[in-house]
């Protein structure tokens, strides 16, 4: 019944073994000068180990429907909060950047 | 002959750690992980605010936080990282001993856990201890050369609040690990039941993937970082 949810040792060795790969592969990017693609890769490498402790150290491979569910609902407001946020600031200082307000951030804005 | 109905699946039978408004052990377990992920959900967004608050500064400020970064101890934070991955192994393995009801084995397994644990903290105090020493800490002492000084006193402010928090976690887990561990010892969970390991491991490999995003946005910015 619930003995496919016990997970092997041996599949904890590898994926600790893939975790520790892949944060020496980070170290190693930022040695690396690829331009705004070093922010990219760092997070694409912390997003897959992240997804390797989730599904395995943390059985959500083997969960029911109803916790995966939740658990893509929690990245997915997460990803929202962070998406919508940025989509403001970064638009802002293209269309007009606006330096550092040094009165009171009422008066910055009037100025404007 | 009511009364045999009544009685039917008699509370002899029924496994101790089994609440009375559940079935069986196998729903409570899963209502359990349920009510767990609910709340890591809500410890992703309690985390989410700092990060979103850091992904908007370093796009303000991203000279100011390489030269931040500058100043942290790289290989501290790879080794703390190479710790707190080792401490989630140790953890899926005492919940793996549990699941087979090896009882000394979830005992071990937790007890490296905390040492884990502890090590990480240890190198912790040491780096917070580094930037006190070198007025890296936000507020009237802070010092920073050069013109970068203010956002870099973000980047820092930033860099206590994200990984504070994140100590925060561990410190409240390592006394919750050593409870399982007594209660473990004391024979109180079997393969039937051990609900509680299991729950506190999802927490445990939770602030696990915090770092494993703190460790390159905060440590590892090159210094050519574009605008």
């Amino acid at each position: 019944m619930s003995e496919h949810h016990v997970v092997s040792p041996r599949l904890y060795l590898l994926v600790f073994a893939s975790l520790m790969v892949l944060t020496f592969l980070t170290v190693a990017a930022s040695r690396y000068d690829f331009g705004a693609g070093n922010t990219v890769v760092a997070m694409g490498i912390a997003i897959l180990k992240a997804t390797l402790v989730v599904l395995f150290f943390m059985h959500v491979k083997y969960s029911s429907r109803l916790v995966q569910l939740m658990v893509m609902a929690a990245f997915l407001w997460l990803a929202l909060l962070i998406a919508g946020a940025l989509s403001d600031y970064v638009s802002r200082g293209r269309v007009n950047h606006v330096p550092e307000p040094r009165g009171p951030a009422g008066a910055a804005l009037e100025d404007r | 002959m009511s009364e045999a109905v009544l009685h039917h699946g008699g509370a002899e039978d029924r496994h101790p750690a089994l609440a009375h408004h559940f079935e069986d052990l196998p729903g409570q377990k899963e209502a359990a992980g349920l009510g767990m992920w609910l709340f890591l959900a809500q410890e992703v967004m309690f985390f989410g605010g700092l990060f979103a608050c850091y992904t908007i500064y370093r796009n303000l400020y991203p000279a100011a936080f390489a030269a931040g970064s500058a100043h942290l101890n790289w290989k501290l934070g790879a080794f703390n990282t190479a710790v707190l991955i080792g401490s989630s192994l140790t953890m899926a393995m005492a919940v793996h001993a549990a699941a087979v009801g090896a009882r000394r084995q979830i005992v071990a397994y937790l007890l490296a856990t905390v040492a884990l644990g502890s090590t990480f903290l240890g190198v912790k105090v040491v780096e917070y201890a580094d930037k006190f020493h070198h007025h890296l800490v936000p507020g009237p002492h802070f010092r920073f050369e050069g013109p970068l000084a203010r956002p870099a006193e973000i980047y820092y402010a930033l860099y206590f609040a994200m990984t504070g928090l994140h100590a925060l976690h561990m410190v409240i887990g390592i006394p919750i690990l050593l409870t399982l561990a007594w209660l473990a010892h004391r024979g109180r969970y079997s393969a039937d039941y051990h609900a509680p390991v299991e729950l506190t491991g999802l927490y445990w490999h939770f602030v696990d993937i915090v770092w494993i995003f703190l460790f390159p946005l905060l440590y590892l910015i090159p210094t050519h970082a574009p605008h």
